[in-house]
C-alpha cells in the first residue's frame, strides 16, 4: 500500500489535485496538459474518461466530455496517449469516469492498462461501494490501483466509517449536495459538515471537491482537509487558454509553489 | 424469492442494481428501506385503490375485440389502459409515487418525460396533491410534443428544457437526476418507467401490477380461467409490459410477448429495439441491456413513437429476454402505423403509436382459434394525431 498517492499525503500538505477531461480541448492534448500541470505545481491529477451521459456533472464538464468524444477520444486511445506518462510525469495520476465505458473495455483489461501506463487510482462515481467490493476490488488491488470513494454532506456517520475502513488512498469529500461546478463559494451548512468530518478523525486523508474554483475556496478547504480538487474551473481555463503559460497562471492563482 | 422477482441486492438475474453517485445514496436508500413497508400498508393501499377507482377510472375494461379476433384467428382481448385518466397507464404509477412521496415528507416533485405522457401524468397528480412539480423534457421533444408541454403548464407544472446531449428522453433523465443530486432533501423523483436504480424498477412494476391483477379477475369472468395463453405488450422502458406481465411472470404456461420499436429496421442505425441491438451496460442507475458503441457511449435511439424512443430497457425485461421467459419482436415504424390504423378501422379505437407496436405483432404469430390473447392497449392515440396525419396512409 505505498503507491504515489499514499506517498504524496505523507510528504505534502494542502494538496492541489486538478481534474481535466481526456482529449479536450484537442484530442492530442491529454499528455501535454499533464506535463504542464506538474510543472506548474499541481500535486495530483485526475484525468476524466469522457462519457455520453455524465449524470454527476454540471454543464462545464458535460460540454468538455462531449467535445472530447466528438474529437474521437476513446478509452483505448487514452491509454495509447498515456503510454509515455511515467517518462514525463511523476505526481500521482488517477482516472475518473463513469462505469459503462470501463465495463465495455473490460475490467481486467482496464486494470492491466492502468498498471502498464502507471495510473495510481480510480474515481468511478456511479460504481457503488458494495458493487466495487463484491466484483472489482480484487482486480483493482492486484493492479495496484486505489479506488477512491465519495462522501457527501448527506452521507451517514456509519457509512462514512465504512467507507473510511475500506479506503486506501483518500476520501473524496463532495463539498455540498451538488453536481460538479454547480454551486460556487461556501454553501450553507458546509462549514458544519467540514467540521463534523474533521472531528471523526478518519484514518484516510480527505480531499474536498465540487465547487472549489479559486484561492479562497481552496484555502478554506485546506483548513479542513488535506487538500482539494479543482475541475470545472480548470476546464474553463482550458476552454479559454490551454497554453502552458495559461495553465501555469491558473495553478499559481490557486497556490504558490 | 421467485425467479422473476427482484432479489435483495436489487437484481433480476444479471440485471439491475443501483449504480448511483454517492450523493444520491441517502435518497435511494431511504426509498429502498421503506417502499415495501409503506406501499403494502393498509392505509396506503386504501388511498391508492380509492384514487385508482374514483380518479383514474379503474378497473379499465377487458374488451373482447371480435373483428380483430376474426382477422387473426384467435380470441383477442384488449386491456383498455387507454381509457385511464390522462390517456395511458402512466398515471397508475404517478398516483402511487406521489402518495409515497407524501409519506416520506417530500413536498417537491421532479420527473423526466419523453413524449410527455409521464410528464402529464406527473403534473396531474401534483395538481391533485398540491405539490410543486418540475418536469424535464428534451428540447427536441418539446418541439415535437408541443400540446403535451402546454398540458403540463396548464396543470401548473414547470417544464424545463434539457439542452444537453441529444436533447431527448435520456438527456431529460440525466437532468432530472442532476436536479435530484442538487436538491436531495425536499424532492422526490418520480421515474416514469421500470428503469433507474433499485428500488425504482420493482416499485414502478408494483404500482403498474394492478393491470395484471385486473386481467386475471376479468378473464375469469369472461373465459372461466385466470390465465391467457398469450400476453402481449409494447416495451420502451417497459412499465406497461411489467404491469401486464406481473402476476403471470411465474405462470410459465402464459407466453409473454414484448414488442420493441425497430424504427427504420434493426439493421439500420435508426432503431430502438434494445434487445436486438443492445449489450449489457450501465445507464441511469441500473445494469441492463443498452444501445451503445463499442467504447461504451450511449447511442441515440430512433422510433416514430416518442414513448419507445429510449436506448435502454428495464432490468426486469432484460432478464425476461436473457432467460427466454418472454419473446421479443422488433416492429418497424411502418408496421406500427399500419397496425394502428387497422385497429382504428376494425374496432373504432385509435391507439397510441406505442401500443400499435404491440398490435403489429399479431400478424407475425400463428394462432390456434381457441388461443386466448390479452393485448395491453397502453394508451390512446389522441396525442399522436399529428404523426398519423403526417404518415397519411389511412
Amino acid at each position: 500500500m505505498n503507491n504515489r498517492i499514499n506517498k504524496i499525503f505523507k510528504e505534502k500538505e494542502a494538496i492541489l489535485s486538478i481534474y481535466y477531461t481526456a482529449g479536450f480541448p484537442n484530442l492530442e492534448d491529454t499528455l501535454m496538459i499533464a506535463t504542464a500541470l506538474e510543472k506548474s505545481g499541481a500535486d495530483m491529477l485526475e484525468i476524466g474518461i469522457p462519457f455520453s451521459d455524465p449524470v454527476a456533472d454540471g454543464p462545464t464538464i458535460q460540454q468538455s466530455s462531449k467535445q472530447a468524444l466528438d474529437n474521437g477520444i476513446t478509452l483505448a486511445l487514452l491509454f495509447e496517449q498515456l503510454r509515455d506518462l511515467r517518462e514525463k510525469v511523476r505526481i500521482p495520476v488517477l482516472l475518473m469516469g463513469y462505469i459503462n465505458p470501463i465495463l465495455q473495455f473490460g475490467i481486467e483489461k482496464f486494470c492491466d492498462n492502468c498498471k502498464e501506463v502507471g495510473i495510481d487510482g480510480t474515481i468511478i462515481p456511479d460504481l457503488p461501494v458494495q458493487e466495487y467490493q463484491d466484483s472489482y476490488d480484487s482486480h483493482f488491488k492486484s493492479a495496484g490501483l486505489e479506488n477512491i470513494f465519495l462522501i457527501s454532506p448527506n452521507t451517514s456517520k456509519e457509512r462514512i466509517e465504512k467507507i473510511d475502513s475500506i479506503s486506501n488512498g483518500f476520501i473524496y469529500m463532495v463539498s455540498s449536495a451538488s453536481i460538479t461546478g454547480a454551486k460556487e463559494g461556501l454553501q450553507e451548512g458546509q462549514l458544519e459538515y467540514y467540521q463534523r468530518i474533521q472531528k471523526m478523525k478518519l484514518k484516510s486523508p480527505k480531499l474536498i471537491g465540487f465547487g472549489i474554483s479559486n484561492r479562497e475556496t481552496f484555502n478554506k478547504a485546506c483548513e479542513h482537509a488535506e487538500g482539494a480538487i479543482i475541475g470545472s474551473a480548470f476546464i474553463n481555463q482550458l476552454e479559454n487558454d490551454p497554453s502552458d503559460e495559461g495553465i501555469q497562471k491558473f495553478v499559481h492563482s490557486i497556490k504558490e509553489r | 424469492m421467485s425467479g422473476f422477482s427482484v432479489n435483495e441486492a436489487g437484481y433480476y438475474g444479471n440485471f439491475g442494481g443501483a449504480y448511483i453517485p454517492e450523493m444520491l445514496y441517502p435518497n435511494v436508500e431511504e426509498l429502498r428501506a421503506s417502499y415495501i413497508k409503506i406501499i403494502t400498508s393498509e392505509d396506503f393501499q386504501h388511498e391508492f385503490n380509492h384514487l385508482l377507482e374514483t380518479y383514474v377510472g379503474r378497473p379499465t375494461p377487458l374488451y373482447f375485440a371480435s373483428r380483430l379476433s376474426s382477422k387473426y384467428g384467435a380470441k383477442i382481448y384488449l386491456k383498455r389502459e387507454d381509457l385511464c385518466h390522462t390517456g395511458a397507464h402512466k398515471v397508475n404509477n404517478t398516483i402511487g409515487q406521489i402518495l409515497l412521496a407524501k409519506k416520506l415528507g417530500k413536498d417537491k416533485i421532479i420527473a423526466e418525460t419523453g413524449a410527455g405522457q409521464h410528464g402529464v401524468a406527473t403534473a396531474t397528480v401534483c395538481a391533485l396533491m398540491g405539490m410543486e412539480c418540475t418536469v424535464y423534457m428534451g428540447e427536441v421533444d418539446m418541439a415535437r410534443q408541443k400540446p403535451n408541454v402546454e398540458r403540463m403548464k396548464i396543470l401548473g407544472a414547470e417544464v424545463k428544457a434539457a439542452t444537453s446531449g441529444s436533447k431527448t428522453l435520456k438527456d431529460a433523465t440525466n437532468e432530472a437526476m442532476r436536479h435530484w443530486i442538487n436538491n436531495p432533501d425536499d424532492t422526490h423523483y418520480i421515474i416514469g418507467s421500470v428503469v433507474g436504480p433499485h428500488p425504482y424498477p420493482d416499485m414502478v412494476a408494483r404500482f403498474q401490477s394492478v393491470i395484471s391483477e385486473e386481467i386475471k379477475r376479468q378473464l375469469y369472468d369472461l373465459e372461466g380461467k385466470h390465465s391467457p395463453d398469450y400476453l402481449l405488450a409494447c416495451v420502451g422502458g417497459g412499465s406497461n409490459a411489467a404491469g401486464a406481465f406481473y402476476h403471470f411472470l411465474e405462470d410459465t404456461k402464459v407466453k409473454l410477448i414484448a414488442a420493441e420499436a425497430a424504427g427504420h429496421g434493426i439493421e439500420t442505425n435508426k432503431s430502438a429495439a434494445t434487445t436486438f441491438i443492445g449489450k449489457s451496460g450501465v445507464l441511469h442507475g441500473s445494469k441492463t441491456l443498452l444501445m451503445q458503441t463499442g467504447d461504451g457511449q450511449v447511442v441515440e435511439p430512433h422510433s416514430i413513437s416518442a414513448g419507445l424512443d429510449y436506448p435502454g430497457i428495464g432490468p426486469l425485461h432484460a432478464h425476461l429476454f436473457d432467460s427466454g421467459r418472454a419473446s421479443f419482436y422488433a416492429i418497424t415504424d411502418e408496421e406500427a402505423m399500419i397496425a394502428g390504423v387497422e385497429l382504428s378501422k376494425l374496432e373504432g379505437i385509435i391507439p397510441a403509436i406505442e401500443s400499435a407496436h404491440a398490435l403489429a405483432v399479431l400478424g407475425k404469430m400463428d394462432f390456434d382459434e381457441r388461443d386466448v390473447m390479452v393485448l395491453n392497449l397502453s394508451g390512446r392515440g389522441d396525442k399522436d394525431l399529428e404523426t398519423y396525419i403526417k404518415w397519411g396512409k389511412y
